[in-house]
């Protein structure tokens, strides 16, 4: 009987377990790393020079390649966080506090990568680099919430209160996501409404959007990798004292 | 279908080339370094941890020999 139950809750504490995850994220690395680096590669040739050229805006519309995997890959990436940083309060499993300290730099980086093809993009577009559009605008405070988890994790000598601080910061900041998503529909403003939606047909011509499609995969891909290889290196750091990590080292230096 | 007549043609973008290519080198360059700032902590990381090693045998064996 205590067996049986015992049995049932291994996969939970196997998740939980660093090293188990350093073992098994170590096997699928390098085939999750080439399908990210192809899926890219193609997808990007596509984009640059095989996709159509849009009928209004031209070639500056192929910035739509990295605008739009960027900024889903920025708020997926805040779930990521979000949820991680949830089941670390609640469970107060370890792993889950790495994956968050590790999801806030990456997340970051996209959303800056959003914002800055964004801006980039509406030069030619809308004829200025910046505009205080209701969507640019909860993007940019997107962006000030993972800084703030990553300047959190730094800004306390415990480990457990700088990941309890960030958990609750990133729940909290979790009201600016439906905003985001929102924020054409509410504020009638510059930025033009989602291109895809899960409920409709996309309005825009295969043509464009099986590259896009693409692009969409390789940055999920890409985010996956990017994740999983700071999470092993502060899985690392958080066991270096471990039997396990020493043993991982020992063959080198003999 | 290649879209563009030559090289030239599409290093230009039709007068766009300017905010196409600075979008993707940008763009590219950041990712590349979150790929590549995990590897290089890792690294280190384990170079620290190979030094602390040789240093704690050097002292099992110093103490060793002095008893």
């Amino acid at each position: 009987m205590s067996s049986k139950q015992g049995f049932s809750w291994t996969w939970f504490h196997r998740l939980g377990s660093p090293r188990w995850f350093y073992q098994t994220s170590g096997k699928w690395l390098p085939w999750l790393s080439l399908l990210a680096a192809w899926l890219l590669l193609v997808g990007l040739c596509w984009g640059l020079a095989f996709a159509p050229q849009d009928a209004k805006q031209g070639n500056s519309f192929r910035i739509i390649y990295i605008h739009v995997p960027a900024s889903f890959l920025a708020l997926a990436g805040y779930y990521v966080m979000a949820i991680a940083g949830a089941i670390g309060l609640i469970w107060k499993m370890k792993l889950a506090d790495m994956v968050m300290k590790s999801a806030a730099p990456i997340g970051a980086v996209l959303t800056f990568v959003a914002l800055v093809t964004g801006a980039i993009w509406g030069k030619p577009t809308w004829g200025t680099y910046w505009v205080w559009d209701a969507r640019i605008t909860s993007m940019l405070v997107l962006l000030f919430l993972y800084l703030g988890v990553i300047a959190l994790q730094y800004s306390y000598s415990s480990q457990d209160a700088a990941s309890k601080a960030s958990a609750v910061l990133s729940l909290v900041g979790m009201v600016n996501i439906p905003i985001i998503y929102k924020s054409v529909d509410w504020w009638y403003t510059l930025h033009q409404p989602a291109t895809i939606k899960f409920t409709e047909a996309p309005s825009m011509h295969p043509d464009m959007f099986q590259p896009l499609l693409v692009m969409i995969l390789g940055f999920y891909c890409f985010y996956a990798v990017a994740l999983i290889l700071n999470t092993r290196v502060e899985v690392l750091y958080r066991e270096r004292r471990t039997r396990w990590v020493q043993d991982l080292v020992e063959p080198k230096i003999r | 279908m290649f879209q563009f007549e030559n090289i030239q043609d599409f290093i230009q973008m039709g007068g766009h080339g300017p905010y196409v290519w600075s979008a993707y080198v940008i763009s590219l360059s950041v990712l590349i370094w979150l790929i590549i700032s995990p590897v290089r902590r890792k690294a280190k990381l384990l170079k620290d941890i190979a030094r602390q090693q040789q240093r704690d045998l050097a002292r099992h064996s110093t103490n060793g020999s002095s008893t």
